[in-house]
Parts: C-alpha cells; sequence; structure tokens
C-alpha cells in the first residue's frame, strides 16, 4: 500500500521547550486516522510540518513519497486549520472568492480563476449545502457556515489528503453528524486519506479506523482493534478512556 | 478664478497634474487596500520618511532627488521585512526604527547644507500642478509596471493577505509575496512625493481603502471602490485646488477624507 505521509525520527523545539521528540509513524492511502493527544502534546505542530508550514529540527517528512521540502503538489492536500475565526475580521471577501482560493493551489503562474472553476468553486458550495451563502461576506457568517466554508475551500480541489485540525468545535450538532457522515463518504466512497486532529479522543472512535496517539512521542499508533485489544494501552489511558474510545464505532 | 472647467482642463499642467495624480492615486488605493488588510498602513508613513532623508541625499549630490530616492527606498522597504524577521521585532517597531533613521538623516543633511532648504520644503508638501512631462511619464510608466504585476500575482497577493499560513499551503511563497508588496509600496512612495508630498503620503494608501472597506461586498469590488474612491478624490481635490487657491494635495487629502465619512455613515444607516 502506498505512503500518503511518512514521519521519520521527527524532532521539534520551540526555543528550549521540546515539542515532538523521535515521532515516526506511515499514513497509508485510504487510512481515516485520529490524531489524539491532549492539549499541547504537538498534535498541530505535527501537522504544520507535515504541511510545510514549520521547518523540523531533525529528522525527515515524506507526503506522497517525496520530501517536504521539495513538495510542489499541494492541490493534492486539504487542510482545515484549527481556529479558522482567527481570520481578519474586517476581510471584505465573499464565501465564492475564499473557496476559490483553495484552487489556486494547482495553477501556475499567472493564476487565474476560469469559469470552469467557478462551476468547481459552485459545485463544492452545493455539496456542503452553503450555496446560498455564495455572494456573503464570510465575517458575516457564523461560526459554523464559516467552518463549512472553510471546509469547501479544503475539498474544493478533490483532495487525496484531507487534514482536519479540531473540526468540530463550531458545529451544532445536527451540522456536526453531517459533517462526519461527509468525511466517511470522502474516505469510503472516494478513498481519500484522512487525519482528524482532536483532543476528544472519545470521538476518535467513532470515525477512525486509525489512532495516533501523541505526547510529545507517539504513545500509540495503530489499528483500532489493536489499541481496544493492548492491555499494555489500558495501562497507559486506563480502562475507562479505552472503553469509551472502543465503543464509540 | 473666473475661467471654464473646458478651459482650466486644457492648461498641460493641469492635464499633468490630472494623469500623474489618478495613476498615483489608483496605484496607493489599491496597494493601501493589503496594506490595510495585513495591519502594514504605517509603512507608506514610514517609507516617506525614509524618502525625506532621501532626496536630502540626492539634493546635497546634486543628483535629481527623485531618481536617487527610489533605489534607497527600495532599499529600506527591504531592510524593513528583514529586520521584523532577523531581529524579531514586531513590524511597527521596524518601520519606526528605519523612518526615525531616515528622517534624522535628512535633517543632518539639510542642516550641514545651509543651501537647499527650500527645495526639500517643496517636496514635504508637493504640488501636483508643478509636475514635468519627465516625471509625468516617469508616473505613468512605474504605476503601469506596478499595476502589471498586481494583476498578474493578483491570488497570491489576495491569498497571503487573508491568512498566511493558508497561503503556504496553497504552495505560495508568503515571504517573497510580502518582499515585493513592500518593495511595490516603496516604489508607490516615491511616486507619489511631487502628486501630495512626504508629509500627506500615507493619507493616501489609508484612506481609499478604508472607505472602500466600509461599503464593499467582496475583495474585487473593494479594489475597485478604492481606485474609484482615489480618482475622485484626485480630481476634486484638483479643481478645489485651482478654484480655491488652495494646496492641491492638502485638497485631495481632505476630500478623501470627506468620502470615508459618507461611506462610514451610509454604512452606520444600513
Amino acid at each position: 500500500m502506498e505512503n500518503i505521509v511518512e514521519v521519520k525520527n521527527l524532532n521539534f523545539n520551540y526555543g528550549v521547550a521540546e515539542v515532538l521528540k523521535d515521532v515516526t509513524f506511515s499514513i497509508e492511502k485510504g487510512d481515516y486516522v485520529g490524531l489524539g493527544g491532549h492539549n499541547g502534546s504537538g498534535k498541530t505542530t505535527l501537522v504544520k510540518i507535515i504541511l510545510g508550514v514549520l521547518s523540523s529540527n531533525s529528522g525527515d517528512v515524506f507526503v506522497f513519497g517525496q520530501n517536504v521540502n521539495k513538495f510542489k503538489k499541494w492541490h493534492k492536500i486539504g487542510y482545515l486549520p484549527q481556529n479558522i475565526s482567527l481570520f481578519n475580521p474586517i476581510f471584505p471577501a465573499t464565501v465564492y472568492e475564499v473557496v476559490s482560493l483553495g484552487l489556486i493551489s494547482r495553477k501556475k503562474f499567472p493564476r487565474k480563476i476560469t469559469e470552469e472553476d467557478e462551476k468547481i468553486v459552485d459545485n463544492a458550495l452545493e455539496e456542503l449545502e452553503i450555496f446560498n451563502l455564495k455572494d456573503r461576506l464570510i465575517s458575516d457568517l457564523s461560526g459554523g457556515q464559516q467552518q463549512r466554508v472553510f471546509l469547501a475551500k479544503a475539498l474544493v480541489n478533490e483532495p487525496e489528503l484531507l487534514i482536519l485540525d479540531e473540526p468540530s468545535n463550531t458545529l451544532d450538532a445536527r451540522t456536526r453528524n453531517k459533517f462526519f457522515n461527509l468525511l466517511n463518504d470522502l474516505n469510503k466512497k472516494k478513498g481519500t486519506t484522512i487525519i482528524l486532529i482532536t483532543h476528544d479522543i472519545g470521538h476518535i472512535g467513532e470515525h477512525a479506523n486509525k489512532l495516533l496517539y501523541l505526547e510529545k512521542s507517539v504513545v500509540f499508533y495503530g489499528k483500532l482493534s489493536e489499541f481496544c485489544g493492548s492491555e499494555k494501552m489500558e495501562g497507559v489511558f486506563g480502562h475507562e478512556s479505552q472503553h469509551l474510545i472502543c465503543h464509540q464505532h | 478664478m473666473n475661467i471654464s472647467f473646458f478651459e482650466f482642463i486644457s492648461y498641460g499642467f493641469v492635464q499633468r497634474a490630472f494623469i500623474s495624480g489618478i495613476f498615483v492615486g489608483v496605484l496607493c488605493s489599491i496597494l493601501g487596500l493589503f496594506l490595510v488588510l495585513r495591519k502594514l498602513s504605517l509603512i507608506g508613513d514610514g517609507l516617506s520618511h525614509v524618502s525625506f532623508g532621501a532626496i536630502a541625499m540626492g539634493l546635497f549630490f546634486g543628483i535629481y532627488p527623485i531618481y536617487f530616492a527610489i533605489p534607497v527606498v527600495i532599499i529600506a522597504s527591504i531592510f524593513i521585512v528583514k529586520l521584523t524577521k532577523k531581529a524579531k521585532i514586531y513590524g511597527d517597531t521596524a518601520i519606526g526604527i528605519v523612518s526615525s533613521v531616515g528622517l534624522a538623516g535628512g535633517v543632518l543633511l539639510a542642516s550641514a547644507s545651509h543651501g537647499f532648504n527650500v527645495s526639500l520644503l517643496s517636496y514635504l508638501f508637493g504640488n501636483i500642478l508643478a509636475i514635468s512631462a519627465s516625471e509625468t511619464y516617469l508616473s505613468i510608466a512605474l504605476s503601469l509596471i506596478v499595476l502589471a504585476t498586481v494583476y498578474l500575482l493578483y491570488y497570491e497577493l489576495f491569498a497571503v493577505t487573508f491568512n498566511e499560513e493558508q497561503a503556504s499551503v496553497s504552495g505560495i511563497n508568503s515571504e517573497k509575496i510580502n518582499l515585493l508588496l513592500v518593495v511595490l509600496t516603496a516604489i508607490t512612495v516615491v511616486l507619489s512625493i511631487r502628486v501630495v508630498g512626504i508629509m500627506l503620503i500615507s493619507s493616501f494608501f489609508i484612506l481609499p481603502a478604508v472607505t472602500a472597506l466600509q461599503i464593499s461586498k467582496g475583495f474585487k469590488s473593494a479594489i475597485f471602490v478604492s481606485a474609484i474612491t482615489a480618482i475622485l478624490s484626485v480630481i476634486t481635490g484638483i479643481c478645489i485646488s485651482f478654484y480655491l487657491d488652495l494646496p492641491a494635495g492638502a485638497s485631495i487629502v481632505i476630500v478623501n477624507f470627506i468620502l470615508f465619512l459618507i461611506s462610514f455613515l451610509w454604512k452606520k444607516r444600513m
């Protein structure tokens, strides 16, 4: 099976603070990986290194078989960042303009959005049921609506790897269910590889088929069935937490 | 003044003022939108102070000041970006350092020369109605280069301004785009000196942009509104200046501010 992400002996420090220590794992095509860990365990930092936003102190990261420092095919990756509401609240961009930004990773200089691209954006908006918001300013929308706009931006290229950082924070229960059903469909029907970051490990078992648990280093990485049957992990997490994760799916 | 509008616009110096003013105004207003949204609106002010020092140096060495100022201000703009990154200080602090050094250099040279204080003062407040033909051609040529660059790199500039991290994940080199934005701003600052003067340059960057932000319903529409605001301000400001015998740069700025107030009140009523 093709490795979509491969991380080898990765170390990262912010100044003197050690954030990631000797992290090694690989994610195969079609995996749906729940990335869990406490706040400050290095989850978001790890994802930012995989995305080339941060550079590691040592170790190697390969994305689609290529070193991330040389990787160019960014349209293969969709990314939904944490804290989407941190964008500039006075920024006058429409929903259409924000989602169309997702397409520029596949464009070469001079990057232009064509009429065909507009149809692709329209389809993404329809798929997330936000077509009616197309001409609204992003800053005028609720947190849940903004979340769907940014998901549409992440999905507009039909990425082979989708990385979502704490995606359900601002969603109501109904939207949240639809959101995770959409991710399940993408994973099962289109074979999209998904990395879902959450500090709420109770939800990982509900959706993912693999668990990567991080506390600076990898505490556990493998299939959920392996996690659920592991006495060692029961020792690490406690019986209740292990039970909670394992009986969500 | 007792002449008709058509007679007024038939004068060569008036035509040059309109052409230079509109080109430079549009340029400032478009770049200003990116700068305001990136919270870099005071970079225009900082670089104008550097241009004061550069113009003083040009006058001191007997070189045409605008030609001398262009490379000096470009270097200063790059220095601001590098200083922010390498010294790990905020952008406004780096702007403060570079602008105060530029201003201090200008004052020292003016004091040492004893001869060109009057010329230097004319650059402080500008005089759009005294722009020469060669300055007009320079304004047009450099404006077209900057506008073409913004057009060709529109999505890169838009993406980096919207969210730098997400732009990087789209394969855009945010660092290079940031550098390009400040270099384009540096060129525009120097072009604006004769139109509006060193003291009022930052208003050319800020006011049309904040007017557009009050009423625009999208990013492309904000660029359009910002440019239209600048054009209206330049035309009205020059006319007011000529007919009421007032300084042109200051008149343009006051018209710009009135347009901002109208857009602000209109938004509040909605």
